[in-house]
């Protein structure tokens, strides 16, 4: 007796629904799917965006207004914002740090996590069965566990300091906390990805296989590339998700623009500046992601026409 | 393996008392045929019946549970069958054309060829345009799967198989999905094709095609073959009630 080609060769039936935005259906605020209404769609987020962008503004400018009633004559809140800047933005002098570290680690952490995520997505279809179980454990364990704890727990786990050759290398946090977000980042493309190859049809493999492609050429140049479409805006929410998260490692001491607001804060040593310097900091997170979100949206909008 | 041994005066595709179930549910109870080489057979009969089943058995896409199946002396029933071997032997064409979308019509024909026979560019995408000649697409080469007609999209299927330079043709309704209007186009390439030479097993629900192109014709049902023969005779003097029965139904 032996076992049927299709139930052994193919990726194995999937437990669950994708969990893609992009596979969901669809429904404009209309109901129709014509050029006007993706307009309408597009006109919406700029509008979105606006009202967001002038409300962050006017609170600004209103409290900033009655800090300054409130403070000395001798220092405005906005001299204050813009004393603080270079630091919040670029940290301390000699030393990296700041919003641009938050943007550098987020970089880090999306190539790396996407990096071994493609990897585990795929091990996730193997036809290997031990392969299989082992890529979907890690997948849930690194899904499913609260990004925090997952960042003190690399903390703790690589030590301070490396010996190599004799001479002491210290590891900087900030490494530490970019592969420890990694790791979640990992487990949610490893899904992406797990989710996009089983969205595509059986017949892509069937007739691939007809050609005598091998699964390994199949899944190369067959499906894989089908895939990229799909995951691409999963993918860039996921981004925006870890650059709000990246200020997570401020509570583990790396010089990140939340660590550095805090340092602000307390050299100033006055109250009043609490809120102004925050709205501040988050305002250039605001700033940088809400362009993304509004593309990932438009690129969703995108391919759930197209299909 | 005894490949070696086959020779053009035997059968290019024999299958003997073949089994075949999925789970509990037998869909294939004890069926042989055999196919010589430049042979066109046509296997028909209701939904159901096995016969989509049957054709894909002959090039391993569904495994068999008993009896043998050889392609140009090829064990197909063999555990240890050199699958890939054996697929570019036999080119096969699906009811949904299963083109890649993210490739031209003249990438799709390229592909395999050149990533799995490791053949040259330059000469696979000589033989490409030729063949996209022979299906009547001249001009289409840089079309994509989306922007051709389903008719289209069959012949481009075609030409893909085709590209493989296989010795049996496996057709798997490809007629099925198609616009009426657009069944005549892919019909035609088939024809050219049986009048070249090719060995061809067809799945079809198209009788008049049948009677016209075919050698012999297969009627199943449940798992079995019921009753075969040429097309004249086949048609006209169809001995089984359930060969009658589904002919009244069809005609």
């Amino acid at each position: 007796m032996r076992r049927d080609p299709i139930s052994t060769r193919r990726p194995p039936p999937l437990e669950g629904a994708t969990d893609l935005p992009v596979m969901k259906p669809f429904h404009l605020p209309h109901g129709g799917r014509g050029a006007a209404d993706l307009w309408v769609g597009a006109a919406t987020d700029r509008r979105l965006g606006l009202a967001l962008g002038l409300t962050l503004l006017c609170w600004v400018l209103i409290d900033s207004a009655h800090a300054q009633v409130q403070a000395d004559a001798d220092q405005t809140v906005f001299q204050t914002l813009v004393k603080w800047t270079p630091l919040m933005l670029f940290g301390p002098e000699g030393e990296f740090g700041g919003f641009t570290l938050n943007i550098l680690v987020s970089f880090l952490a999306m190539a790396i996590g996407t990096f071994l995520g493609l990897w585990l997505g795929i091990g996730q279809v193997s036809p290997i069965p031990w392969l299989r179980r082992v890529s979907w454990l890690v997948t849930q364990v690194f899904r499913n566990s609260p990004w925090l704890v997952l960042l003190f727990y690399v903390m703790l786990l690589i030590p301070f300091q490396v010996e190599i050759f004799g001479e002491d290398y210290d590891i900087p946090g900030w490494t530490k906390a970019t592969f420890a977000l990694s790791l979640p980042i990992m487990a949610n493309v490893s899904e992406i990805v797990r989710g996009a190859i089983a969205s595509i049809p059986t017949g892509q493999w069937e007739s691939a296989e007809s050609l005598a492609f091998s699964r390994r050429q199949t899944l190369w140049s067959i499906i894989l590339p089908q895939c990229v479409k799909r995951m691409l805006p999963p993918w860039m929410n996921w981004y925006c998700i870890l650059t709000m998260s990246t200020p997570l490692m401020s509570i583990l001491g790396v010089n990140d623009g939340m660590t550095l607001t805090q340092n602000a804060l307390a050299a100033e040593g006055r109250s009043e500046f609490l809120i102004p310097l925050y709205l501040w900091l988050m305002s250039w997170f605001f700033l940088y992601s809400y362009p993304i979100a509004v593309y990932t949206r438009r690129l969703e909008r995108r391919f759930v026409v197209k299909q | 393996m005894a490949s070696s041994s086959w020779t053009p005066d035997q059968p290019i595709v024999a299958l003997t008392d073949v089994h075949k179930s999925f789970g509990d549910l037998e869909v294939l109870k004890g069926v042989s045929l055999s196919v010589m080489k430049g042979e066109v057979i046509c296997i028909i009969g209701p939904s159901g019946s096995g016969k989509s089943t049957l054709i894909r058995c002959i090039n391993a896409l569904n495994d068999i549970q008993s009896g043998s199946i050889t392609v140009e002396g090829l064990e197909v029933h063999d555990p240890d069958l050199d699958k890939l071997a054996l697929r570019k032997k036999v080119g096969m064409v699906f009811q949904q054309y299963n083109l890649f979308p993210h490739k031209t019509a003249l990438q799709n024909i390229m592909m395999a060829p050149i990533k799995v026979l490791k053949e040259p560019a330059d000469q696979v995408r000589e033989r490409a345009r030729a063949l996209l000649k022979k299906v009547r697409l001249e001009g289409k080469e840089d079309a994509y799967p989306g922007e051709l007609s389903g008719g289209q999209q069959q012949r481009v299927a075609i030409a893909r198989a085709l590209a493989m330079t296989p010795d049996v043709m496996l057709f798997d309704e490809v007629t099925a999905a198609l616009d009426p209007e657009t069944v005549k186009e892919v019909l035609v390439t088939i024809k050219d094709l049986a009048a070249d030479g090719m060995t061809c097993i067809l799945v079809t629900h198209e009788m008049g095609f049948a009677r016209e192109v075919a050698d012999h014709i297969y009627f199943t049902d449940r798992g079995v073959i019921v009753e075969h023969g040429p097309p004249d005779t086949f048609f006209k003097e169809a001995k089984d009630p359930r060969t009658k029965e589904f002919l009244s139904q069809i005609l």
